[in-house]
């Protein structure tokens, strides 16, 4: 890991009890959710780090528990660094505290985020969901949601499918 | 000069008025621009002068539904994209086509999931499919002339508007 990297995950630590993953030479900092919006404080004003370059989810979801992980990327140009914190968090309504007054970008990517894996970001100011067609209610990102196989049209069963099949009239 | 010549300068055509209507709503078919994927970019294709679909009476592609005559969709129509597409459809004035340009578009091609409609028939009625991914523009032109050859065929009384 970057010396320069060392110091700002050891500030974590001491400040956060944070674990951390050192994953490529990069480093995986894992925050409690209640203390990332201080955290990402934190990086931004004290470690220089003005650029939230994602913010996503993962899904574990036989594997692991906690199975979401909500993944902020961030990059300090100044000092040519990258730093990963993750928020790892379970149940059924998972609830993360919205970072969207920290950094700008989050709000779109909150918003992603709840839309495809139902993560819940407190305080966020414009809670409703960005890609998905408005009164859906499942979020397709999640491992255990179905794919919505629809049946392939074959010859063998053209008349099956086309029986079925609702066409629009005029 | 051209057709004078040939009849004689008479200055009189005779023909069917069923025939005269149809040749003049294939010769003037002006499609709405309606590009949702990679089909869009063989659509231009077909529109531009290597192709050149004026040859065919698509002078231009209109932006507007309500001075198009054709909807060409061209791409994978997402759901979310559908209430749209419905909407452009009923806002063109009659008599109005549609053709369904690529398999994303005529069955959903390779996208079998939540997001994507299996066909856009599944939302407005389709005169033809053109298959293809994409379909070369030779193809869009094809499926085009075929809809002139089912436009030719119209008849009036299977027109009547029943409100």
């Amino acid at each position: 890991m970057d010396k320069k990297l060392e110091k700002i995950v050891q500030a974590l630590q001491e400040n956060f009890g944070t674990s951390y993953e050192e994953f490529r030479d990069e480093a995986h900092v894992f925050v409690k959710a209640e203390n990332i919006v201080e955290a990402l404080t934190l990086l931004r004003d004290k470690f220089e780090f003005e650029l939230l370059s994602a913010l996503t989810a993962t899904d574990y979801y036989p594997q692991e528990t906690p199975r979401f992980h909500v993944v902020y990327q961030l990059t300090s140009l100044a000092r040519n660094l990258s730093v990963q914190l993750r928020v790892a968090v379970n149940s059924d309504q998972p609830k993360v505290p919205s970072a969207a007054f920290v950094y700008d970008t989050a709000n779109w990517r909150e918003r992603e985020v709840f839309d495809m894996f139902g993560i819940v970001f407190d305080g966020h100011p414009d809670p409703r969901r960005i890609l998905t067609p408005e009164g859906m209610e499942d979020h397709p990102l999640r491992k255990d949601f179905p794919l919505g196989y629809e049946e392939p049209q074959f010859t063998f069963n053209y008349d099956d499918v086309d029986l079925k099949k609702i066409y629009a009239k005029e | 000069m051209g057709v004078e010549q040939k009849l004689g300068d008479m200055g009189i055509v005779t023909t069917k008025l069923e025939e005269l209507v149809n040749w003049s709503r294939t010769n003037a078919m002006w499609p709405m621009l309606f590009g949702l994927a990679c089909c869009a970019i063989e659509m231009m294709a077909a529109q531009a002068s290597h192709y050149d679909m004026s040859r065919f009476g698509m002078e231009l592609m209109r932006a507007s539904p309500r001075q198009s005559d054709l909807m060409i969709v061209a791409g994978r129509v997402s759901r979310k994209m559908a209430p749209v597409v419905r909407r452009l459809y009923d806002q063109m004035p009659e008599p109005k086509w549609a053709i369904a340009m690529g398999d994303c578009a005529s069955c959903g091609g390779v996208f079998n999931n939540y997001a994507i409609l299996q066909g856009v028939d599944e939302v407005i009625p389709v005169d033809v499919y053109v298959a293809g991914c994409p379909p070369r523009p030779e193809a869009l032109i094809h499926g085009i002339v075929t809809l002139y050859e089912k436009v030719k065929g119209d008849k009036f009384k299977d027109l009547a508007v029943v409100k």
